[in-house]
């Protein structure tokens, strides 16, 4: 289909600045967005018969990643060596 | 139906929530009903989710990579990955680490062990609710039909009334032609009753003439005779004896 309205696992990488510019920059285009992205990954991971720790797993995981990179300069402080 | 209306009021509530957290979760914050063909039969949950190796990194990625680095490709970037960022000390060691180190050590060594049966029981549990909800509308549609027998029963009822009201104009026909008749009789006896009175009547209106007529020629006859005439009749019937003796005696 046309590069606007292709979901993201389908954009090819060489195609991906023009998708970024043809996706709307409006809040509620964002918010869409966001909401999209949400919802396609509850109906794939949480919202089965049989799901398993994968899903609650993965949302860890990124919340872990999320909060070691908003307290990096906290612990930038406490690094073994001066010069890398 | 019913435990479909529960489901619907759940989520509305929970839907601003981020979605439970358990092994085996239960379907209970699903948004029902977003789209514009909200009327049509939801349609069931997939079975499984998505595939996910080492219980973090989903199987897309391994096939996205697998055209161009083949099986290892994933495995030497992130390899390579955690050697960059250890040594450039993007990630620092930190007391922190020797905790999540334990943390996830404990949390691996309870999901091996006791995911199964944590998952067998989330089943069973799904299992029981599914079928109370399968047997609610199984009853709701056997009430249904015997709803629907017993209504045509009444409509095959409906076709015998015409012998019913036959039956009840007899019964009245019956009780009618029984007063009639006992009118009939009633009038008839009446009648009777006045007839033999004035025939009594007259009868003993003769009968009264007749003793009274008898009475007063006695009477009169009675009166009639007067001593002289006694005495004749007497002396009369002294002579017939002795007449009748003579012929008496003579016979003898």
């Amino acid at each position: 289909g046309p590069l606007g309205e292709r979901p993201l696992l389908e954009v090819r990488l060489g195609e991906l600045h023009t998708w970024i510019s043809t996706c709307s920059c409006s809040p509620q285009g964002l918010l869409g967005a966001a909401h999209r992205a949400w919802s396609s990954y509850c109906a794939k991971y949480i919202h089965v018969k049989q799901g398993g720790t994968a899903g609650i797993s993965m949302l860890l995981a990124g919340y872990c990643l999320l909060s070691y990179g908003w307290n990096y300069q906290h612990f930038k402080r406490h690094r073994w060596r001066k010069y890398h | 139906m019913l435990s479909r209306l529960v489901l619907r009021a759940a989520p509305a509530a929970l839907r601003a929530l981020p979605p439970p957290v358990a092994v085996g979760v239960l379907h209970t914050t699903r948004p029902l009903h977003t789209t514009q063909q909200s009327l049509a039969p939801v349609p069931p949950l997939p079975e499984k989710g998505g595939e996910v190796r080492h219980g973090l990194i989903p199987e897309e990625f391994f096939q996205f990579m697998y055209p161009k680095t083949g099986v290892t490709g994933p495995y030497m970037l992130g390899t390579g990955l955690l050697l960059y960022i250890l040594s450039k000390e993007i990630y620092v060691i930190n007391h922190e680490t020797a905790a999540a180190a334990c943390i996830l050590t404990v949390i691996i060594y309870g999901i091996k062990k006791f995911g199964a049966n944590v998952a067998a029981f989330a089943d069973k549990l799904n299992e029981e609710k599914v079928a109370t909800a399968l047997a609610m509308k199984n009853e709701a549609m056997q009430a249904l039909q015997t709803a629907i027998e017993e209504e045509k029963k009444e409509q095959w009822r409906v076709e015998g009334r015409s012998y019913l009201f036959d039956a009840k104009r007899n019964n009245i026909a019956m009780l009618l032609e029984a007063n009639y008749r006992e009118r009939l009789m009633m009038v008839y006896s009446e009648v009777k009753k006045r007839l033999d009175y004035q025939v009594a009547m007259q009868n003993l209106k003769r009968q009264k003439e007749q003793d009274y007529m008898i009475q007063w020629v006695e009477k009169n006859v009675v009166q009639s005779i007067t001593p002289q005439q006694q005495k004749e009749s007497i002396a009369k019937c002294i002579m017939d004896l002795k007449a009748l003796s003579k012929s008496a005696h003579a016979a003898v």
